[in-house]
């Protein structure tokens, strides 16, 4: 049963019926969808989630499906790793890694958005799927729309890695590539949108799909015992999940299912792409969009983020800060993280935990407190970024002396 | 100077239902003011108490977004295309 009571402009607040529509038709603010909390309050526990099944599913009354979920019913309930030897190695001695690098069924954070934009869609009755994307959320409509049994047409900026387009074809997605960045990319799609009837999943399908992205913040809060961490470091790039993490945290207070929140939220961006850390450092409110992004992080390349301006809020609200790291950087805290703790991210994971590296040494963040890594991607998407990094595997004979050779030169094992 | 000028779904009804219309003027801010002798009220749905552009909405002139050019300033000549777009989430 749903409890939703439609949507609202998060600026004016004018209440807009349950409908494929995104902006306020008033002052152009973003609709969200409006809860009925005070019945929430009644049937949401603990135990009413803890007793559903080990997906992003189990918060199904805090989604803003109408229906049962139509696709990705796998998707969610991914591993917060508890990052001892990554923690030692920086100074942080309760961190945790929320690892949506292995997520159903494409490897990102996206599966979750995803999933609720094309059951709302369905919903709704359209039948073709349309985004513009960086790349992991084009796979994971790709992917959800072939399970739907759907069309799709799907939008990319051009220069994206192999992983990412192979990952969107594969599923017999439309895949049009954009001479021009993602900015160029949102601006076509919003006029694409306007003279075809299409579920654009980050368009008019946008108040839902954000939602989408709370579960991700439920699960930190419910995997942590339920409880909000001190500190969360977020990837920024659009600035919707760091905004729904944190409201995330501030429902399941409402509800009473944690007794408090006082987690500082932190953005974090590459230096190459960094509107809202920027301002953030400046103390701005106003987002200087940057004209041609330029970093290894592409999935996070956004010059012109739409809710910046929330982002931005955010950080400042929560006591938190924004912080971005240069693409060596990234590169290094990638392999810290494989290194230390074996999971292997995507650059926008790179920037995550480099960016908490640095947050780290600055005393930010404490070395006493519970901080959470935000790990969004998957790092076998993004192999271009690391060509070169490292030496090709020596190539022997299949004989004995040859191994013993390389092994007396070079090996430690 | 006449522009084309392109309007988002939500400001059609002010249009006649039309996503495209001519406008007259030498700078965007003319162009807004002209669109508002056209069409009563959408200056406002456009622009602030202030009269600049509201924080959700970006303007952009043959495909560029005037905070790269000189803003509401930025001059136009004819035949050149202007889209009014809500600003949109995408990414991470």
């Amino acid at each position: 049963m749903s409890h939703v009571k439609g949507l609202i402009c998060k600026e004016c607040k004018r209440e807009y019926a349950e409908e494929p529509i995104h902006v306020c038709e008033f002052c152009f603010g973003p609709l969200e969808v409006n809860y009925d909390y005070e019945a929430l309050k009644k049937i949401v526990t603990r135990k009413s989630i803890e007793s559903g099944p080990p997906s992003m599913w189990r918060y199904e009354a805090l989604l803003p499906l109408d229906e049962p979920p139509k696709v990705g019913l796998h998707t969610g309930f991914t591993p917060l790793v508890r990052a001892k030897n990554l923690g030692k190695a920086i100074g942080l001695n309760h961190l945790y890694l929320k690892n949506d690098s292995v997520n159903h069924p494409t490897f990102s954070f996206k599966d979750r958005v995803v999933s609720v934009a094309i059951s709302k869609a369905i919903e709704f009755g359209f039948d073709t799927i349309s985004c513009a994307s960086t790349g992991n959320l084009a796979n994971s409509v790709a992917a959800q729309t072939a399970e739907a049994g759907l069309k799709s047409c799907i939008f990319i900026p051009d220069g994206l890695e192999a992983g990412k387009i192979i990952g969107t074809l594969i599923y017999g997605a439309q895949l049009i590539s954009i001479r021009g960045s993602y900015d160029d990319v949102n601006r076509l799609c919003s006029e694409i949108g306007a003279k075809h009837n299409w579920a654009f999943v980050n368009i008019n399908i946008r108040p839902y799909y954000g939602d989408g992205s709370k579960s991700y913040g439920y699960e930190i809060a419910e995997q942590l015992g339920w409880k909000t961490p001190d500190n969360v470091v977020v990837p920024v790039a659009g600035s919707s999940l760091i905004t729904k993490i944190w409201k995330a945290f501030h429902e399941f207070k409402m509800l009473g299912l944690v007794d408090k929140v006082q987690t500082k939220v932190f953005a974090a961006q590459a230096t190459g792409c960094s509107p809202v850390t920027t301002a953030i450092k400046n103390g701005s409110e106003n987002i200087i969009p940057v004209k041609k992004p330029n970093t290894i992080a592409k999935s996070i390349a956004i010059g012109n983020p739409a809710d910046g301006y929330y982002g931005i809020k955010t950080a400042s609200i929560s006591g938190g800060y924004g912080e971005d790291v240069s693409d060596e950087e990234i590169i290094s805290a990638m392999e810290l993280l494989a290194k230390t703790e074996g999971v292997f991210t995507e650059t926008a994971g790179g920037v995550t935990v480099g960016v908490t590296k640095k947050l780290a040494q600055q005393g930010r963040i404490k070395p006493d407190e519970v901080t959470v890594i935000c790990i969004t991607g998957n790092g076998l998407k993004t192999q271009e970024a690391l060509t070169n990094c490292f030496p090709a595997p020596t190539v022997i004979d299949p004989k004995i002396d040859s191994f013993e050779e390389v092994f007396a030169n070079s090996l430690t094992v | 100077m006449s522009v084309k000028v392109r309007v988002p779904t939500p400001l059609m009804k002010l249009t006649n239902n039309q996503s495209e219309v001519t406008a007259e003027g030498t700078t965007i801010s003319e162009i807004l003011n002209n669109l508002e002798s056209q069409f009563a009220g959408i200056k406002d749905r456009i622009c602030d108490e202030n009269g600049t552009p509201r924080r959700f909405i970006n303007i952009y002139l043959n495909e560029e977004d005037i905070r790269f050019l000189d803003g509401e300033s930025t001059a136009v000549k004819d035949g050149d295309e202007i889209s009014i777009i809500p600003a949109i989430a995408g990414g991470a």
